[in-house]
C-alpha cells in the first residue's frame, strides 16, 4: 500500500521540522491524479506518526480537481483521470492540476509558551 | 487555546509548503548525476507480479552482455531468488528485500550503487517490485522506466493502472507466443497505452521465444548513444 510509504514520508518530513516540539495538526495537498487515496492514507498517518512527536495529530487534506491544458487548441479542461483526452481530439494535453502531493503546514506547540 | 484537541497550549502555525517526496527526488536527483558520472544507463522495471521481468533480463544479459557491461539491482518483498537467477548469468547483481514495502525509494538505489559499483558506461537494470501502483511515484534517478504487461493479464491493465503506464518510456507487451491461447487484443491494448501516454513507445515481445528482442535491444542501444 503506497500510502503508507507516503504517509510515512510527511511523518519523517514533520517530525523533523517540529524538532521535539508536539505536532497537533498536519495539513497536506492532495490532488486527484495522484492514485492516493484519502481515507487509506488518513488510516496510514495515524500508523505512521505513532510513537513520534506527531502522535494522535490530527490530518487535514486539501483536495486540488484534476486539470489539462490542451497543447493542440488551448483549450483548459477538467481531468477525472489520466485518461487525457481534449474534447478537440487530441492527446497531446498537459496536466495542469492534480498532481499535487504536498506539506502544505503544521501546527506544533508553542515551546516558549511551554518554557512559562 | 489549541483548536485541535483543546489542550491550553499555544500553537504555532508551521508553513511547510514542500513535495511529500521531496527526499526521495533529491536522493533520486543525486543518484542520476552519479550515474550520468560514471556514463551509465539506468532503466527501471515495472510491471505486476509474474510479467517477465526476470526472465527478459535473462535473456538480455546474454543477448547484450557480451559486448556491453550489465549490471542489476533487485527489489523483491522477500527471497534473493530472483538475484540468483541473474547471478547465474554471470552478472553482477544485489539484491534488495524491501520487506513490506511494496516499490523501491532513491535511497535503497543508492545503497544499491555502493555495494554494487556498476561498471562505468554500462546498462544497469532496475527490477522494481512486482506491483503496478507505487513504483510509478518514487522516481529513483533512472533514466528510463519501462512497463512490461503480459498478455495473461489482459488488455485493460494501462486503463487501470495508468500512473505506471504514464511514466513509461517504452511498454513492452511481452509473452506474445501466448497469443493463441488467450483473449488478448493487441491493437485495443496499444489504444489503452496510447490513451493515458500517447508518447511510449510500444514493443510486443515474447521473452522466452524471442521475438522482437532486437527491436528492444535497439531501444537499448539508443539510449546509451543519446546520453
Ligand atoms: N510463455 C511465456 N512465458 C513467459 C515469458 N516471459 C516470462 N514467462 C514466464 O512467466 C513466469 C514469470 O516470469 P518472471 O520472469 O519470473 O516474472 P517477474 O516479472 O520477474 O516476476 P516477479 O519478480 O515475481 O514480479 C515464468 O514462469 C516465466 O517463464 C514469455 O515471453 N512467454
Ligand atoms: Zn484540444
Ligand atoms: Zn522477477
Ligand atoms: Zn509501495
Amino acid at each position: 500500500m503506497h500510502e503508507l510509504a507516503i504517509a510515512t514520508n510527511i511523518a519523517d518530513a514533520v517530525c523533523e521540522r517540529a524538532a521535539g516540539r508536539p505536532v497537533h495538526r498536519v495539513t497536506v495537498r492532495i490532488g486527484a491524479l495522484t492514485a492516493v487515496v484519502p481515507e487509506a492514507m488518513r488510516w496510514c498517518f495515524t500508523l505512521a506518526v505513532e510513537g513520534t512527536v506527531a502522535d494522535g495529530a490530527d490530518l487535514e487534506i486539501e483536495h486540488r480537481a484534476g486539470a489539462g491544458r490542451c497543447r493542440a487548441c488551448g483549450a483548459e479542461f477538467p481531468c477525472a483521470d489520466l485518461i487525457l483526452l481534449c474534447p478537440c481530439g487530441s492527446a497531446d494535453v498537459e496536466v495542469t492540476a492534480g498532481r499535487e502531493l504536498q506539506i502544505v503546514s503544521m501546527e506544533v506547540a508553542d515551546v516558549r509558551h511551554l518554557r512559562l | 487555546m489549541c483548536g485541535t484537541c483543546g489542550c491550553d497550549q499555544k500553537i504555532e502555525v508551521v508553513t511547510l509548503e514542500q513535495k511529500v517526496l521531496a527526499r526521495n527526488d533529491e536522493i533520486a536527483e543525486a543518484n542520476r548525476e552519479r550515474l550520468a558520472g560514471d556514463g551509465i544507463v539506468a532503466v527501471n522495471l515495472m510491471s505486476s507480479p509474474g510479467s517477465g521481468k526476470t526472465t527478459l533480463l535473462e535473456r538480455t544479459i546474454r543477448d547484450v552482455g557480451r559486448d556491453h557491461p550489465v549490471a542489476v539491482v533487485e527489489g523483491d518483498q522477500q527471497t534473493p531468488l530472483d538475484a540468483e537467477r541473474i547471478r547465474r548469468t554471470g552478472c553482477p547483481v544485489v539484491q534488495i528485500n524491501t520487506g513490506a514495502g511494496c516499490h523501491l525509494e532513491a535511497q535503497m538505489l543508492s545503497t544499491a550503487l555502493d555495494r554494487l559499483a556498476p561498471p562505468r558506461d554500462g546498462l544497469l537494470f532496475v527490477e522494481n517490485v512486482g506491483n503496478l501502483i507505487c513504483p510509478a511515484l518514487f522516481d529513483l534517478g533512472e533514466r528510463e522506466r519501462v512497463v512490461i504487461l503480459s498478455v495473461t493479464e489482459g488488455a485493460d491493465k494501462p486503463l487501470k493502472y495508468p500512473h505506471a503506464f504514464a511514466v513509461a518510456g517504452l511498454v513492452l507487451i511481452n509473452k506474445i507466443d501466448l497469443l493463441p491461447y488467450v483473449d488478448f487484443d493487441v491493437a485495443e491494448c496499444r489504444r489503452h497505452v496510447a490513451a493515458v501516454n500517447p508518447k511510449a513507445a510500444v514493443l510486443e515481445v515474447s521473452a522466452t521465444r524471442g521475438d522482437a528482442l532486437p527491436a528492444w535491444y535497439a531501444w537499448l542501444a539508443q539510449l546509451s548513444t543519446l546520453s
